[in-house]
């Protein structure tokens, strides 16, 4: 197991590098010019070009490219071109808000969606099934930044119940340690920023989990209804177990092999930064800073960035691989 | 032998699937019973409802679309057919356990041996997870799995065919079952694992005392452990006696179709006559016996009349109008 882990790991090394190749030739072939975007529409051309200079956009793309792998190599992602910031200092601001609220949104997903589809699974062709699976067909193809505005409009705007943007509501005090609003909160006894960290979280988490939650829905009846004609589910009926424990062990252990998978691609897609949830909900995480650092020009972050994000989906997957060894001890890892 | 009280009767048993396309009468008035500590063979053609009338007696029937529709099934007396959901599952698997064809997809595959087996124990009996575990291995040693107390910790994978049947048996046997059904047992298996598997029946049957139905289409097995058997055709019973009787002075044509189609059984052994044709559509029989397409012995009275099971014989139950000599009497 731990030989495949390392060998796992060394893996990512290649991928990193396509991904780092990748993320820099697209930012490049993007027309746009960060000095311009950083001094302006009124900035001359000798600024313009001294600014270039300054900031090596005038080196070959090879040796650009070198610059930016050796500093990777080092450890350091270096510094936004309009903040001036270390990106790495900035995405461990923004990381854990765009992880604890893909962590919060699969929640919802997953606990939903897999007792849906059992459900619905169970009783075929009843009204539940009917009715989960058709809302599953429109949650697929609900367009997001629609329901996101919706529901700021029903529930901030109409009835003034949820906080439409941010994390925390201004003048609300938390002491960060992860930067997990939920967890600070709670290591440090803060119930009040946990209720309103928590408050925060609902919309854009329900905007989130809509997709995944139908995906996972009826991945999971599909998966259940074929678990539930096999062979071994007759044997434990025959030996009189109960139909919760043939249902909830049984079925759903084995069904859960695909729609684990499924769990495993959304919530790296989730990682990723979901841009416009967090536009939408102005959540100060990862998708929102790419987005304004593409706007911006801003090279090194949307670079550093994406590598990083790679790095995270390629993570996420090797969890969702070890975690199908535990499922389903049939495989093994050489 | 014959005041013995039977251990299970079914009488008169209509098992039918209600389909989009018609209704499957795949048991047909199956009338049988079993008694304490024999075995019962069930034979016939794939699709003669062998593994319905059995699916029917433990009320595993998938409903929809199958339901059954007449017949009693007296276990100990009562009847199973009246009893709650709730009363069946304490049956199944402590008083009535079953063993199933395929011992490579019977098993759960996520599951060790272990946890398979003590949840099945669990279920039926108020012992701690250590007795149970412990009764696990036990019963591992007793159908002849060598090193139980280390295999216990397998899946099922890692058994090979022979193995898993005998892992089944013993789950079937965890609960000392006074009757376990086995649905075709041997058939996925080797010749050689076979026989094995075959004996250990026989002698799991002399250890613990328990009657045994053996459904099969194979008449090989029939000779080997059966007291008595049961002929199916298309849902009913074609012909109901001891095991020596059948093969000495077995009367359905039927029957004797299938002796002379079987190389091990047939008396001339240069000759096979396997039965021509095929089983009739269980949705849309023909008028008269669903067996008179096929029939060497076809009367023209056994297309129009559906002949009801005589009993010839002592203890000899036969279900063809040549041997009903009321309505022979009309034809002739
Ligand atoms: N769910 C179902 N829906 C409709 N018909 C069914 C269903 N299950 C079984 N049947 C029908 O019942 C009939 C009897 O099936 P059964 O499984 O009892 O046969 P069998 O004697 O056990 O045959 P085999 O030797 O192949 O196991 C079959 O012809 C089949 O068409
Ligand atoms: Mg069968």
């Amino acid at each position: 197991m731990l030989k495949y882990i390392t060998s796992r790991l060394l893996m990512l090394i290649p991928v990193l590098i396509g991904v780092s190749i990748l993320a820099f030739s697209l930012i490049h072939l993007v027309p746009g010019d960060p000095a311009r975007s950083i001094l302006g529409e009124k900035a001359t051309a000798a600024q313009l070009e001294a600014l270039r200079n300054e900031l090596g956009l005038n080196d070959p793309y090879v040796v650009q490219y070198g610059r930016f792998l050796g500093h990777i190599l080092q450890g350091d992602l270096g510094k936004s071109i309009q903040s001036k910031e270390s990106i790495g200092v900035e995405l461990i601001q923004k990381l854990p808000a765009t992880i604890e609220l893909a962590i919060f949104a699969m929640v919802i997903a997953i606990v939903i969606g897999v007792l849906a589809g059992v459900i619905a699974a169970v009783k075929q062709y009843s009204w539940f099934d009917n009715i989960s699976m058709t809302v599953s067909l429109f949650g697929v193809s609900l367009p997001i930044f629609w329901l996101g505005l919706m529901m700021i409009w029903i529930f901030s705007v109409t009835f003034n119940i949820l906080p439409p943007s941010g994390r925390l509501t201004t003048g609300v005090e938390l002491n960060t340690i992860t930067n997990f609003y939920l967890l600070d909160s709670i290591l440090t006894g803060n119930w009040v920023a946990l209720k309103d960290a928590f408050l925060h979280l609902l919309m854009p988490g329900i905007a989130l989990a809509t997709i995944p939650m139908a995906i996972i829905a009826r991945m999971t009846r599909s998966s259940m209804l074929e678990v539930m004609r096999q062979d071994y589910i007759r044997t434990a009926n025959a030996k009189g177990l109960r139909k919760t424990i043939i249902i909830f062990q049984h079925a759903l252990k084995n069904a859960s092999l695909p729609v684990l998978t499924v769990v495993g691609l959304q919530f790296g897609l989730l990682l990723g930064g979901a841009v416009l949830t967090e536009s939408i909900f102005s959540w100060p995480g990862v998708g929102r800073y790419v987005y304004l650092a593409v706007l911006g020009r801003d090279y090194p972050v949307v670079q550093s960035t994406i590598l990083v994000i790679a790095a995270i989906f390629v993570f996420v997957n090797l969890i969702t691989d070890i975690l199908y060894k535990y499922l389903d001890p049939r495989i093994k890892y050489e | 032998m014959e005041s013995v009280k039977p251990l299970l009767e079914v009488k008169n048993l209509h098992t039918h699937f209600f389909t989009k396309t018609g209704v499957v009468r795949a048991v047909d008035g199956v009338n049988f019973d079993v008694k304490p500590g024999e075995t019962l063979g069930i034979v016939g053609e794939s699709g003669s409802g062998k593994s319905i009338t059995a699916m029917s007696i433990l009320g595993l029937i998938p409903s929809p679309p199958g339901r059954i529709v007449d017949g009693e099934i007296l276990f100990k007396g009562e009847d199973l057919l009246k009893k709650s959901e709730n009363q069946m599952r304490q049956i199944r698997g402590k008083e009535i356990s079953m063993v199933f064809q395929d011992p490579m997809t019977s098993l759960n595959p996520v599951f060790s041996v272990e946890k398979q087996m003590v949840e099945t124990v669990l279920a039926h009996e108020k012992v701690t997870k250590k007795q149970a575990r412990d009764r696990a291995i036990e019963l591992l040693n007793l159908v002849g799995i060598p090193d139980p107390s280390k295999r216990v910790k397998n899946y099922p994978h890692e058994f090979s065919g022979g193995m898993r049947q005998r892992v089944m048996i013993a789950m079937a046997l965890a609960c000392n079952p006074s009757l376990l059904i086995a649905d075709e047992p041997t058939t996925a298996l080797d010749v050689t694992i076979q026989a094995q598997i075959l004996e250990l029946f026989k002698k799991m049957q002399k250890e613990l005392d328990m009657a045994i139905i053996m459904i099969t289409h194979d008449l090989g097995v029939v000779a080997e452990v059966c007291d008595r058997v049961l002929v199916m055709y298309a849902g009913k019973p074609a012909e109901f006696t001891d095991t020596k009787k059948l093969f000495d002075q077995g009367k359905h044509p039927y029957t004797l179709g299938l002796m002379n189609s079987i190389p091990k059984i047939s008396p001339n052994k240069e000759k096979l006559i396997p039965i021509t044709g095929l089983p009739p559509n269980l949705g849309d029989l023909p008028k008269g016996c669903s067996f008179a397409p096929r029939c060497k012995h076809v009367m023209d009275s056994c297309l129009s009349i559906d002949p009801t099971l005589q009993e010839i014989d002592e203890n000899h139950f036969v279900r063809c109008l040549l041997y009903e000599e009321s309505k022979k009497a009309v034809t002739t």
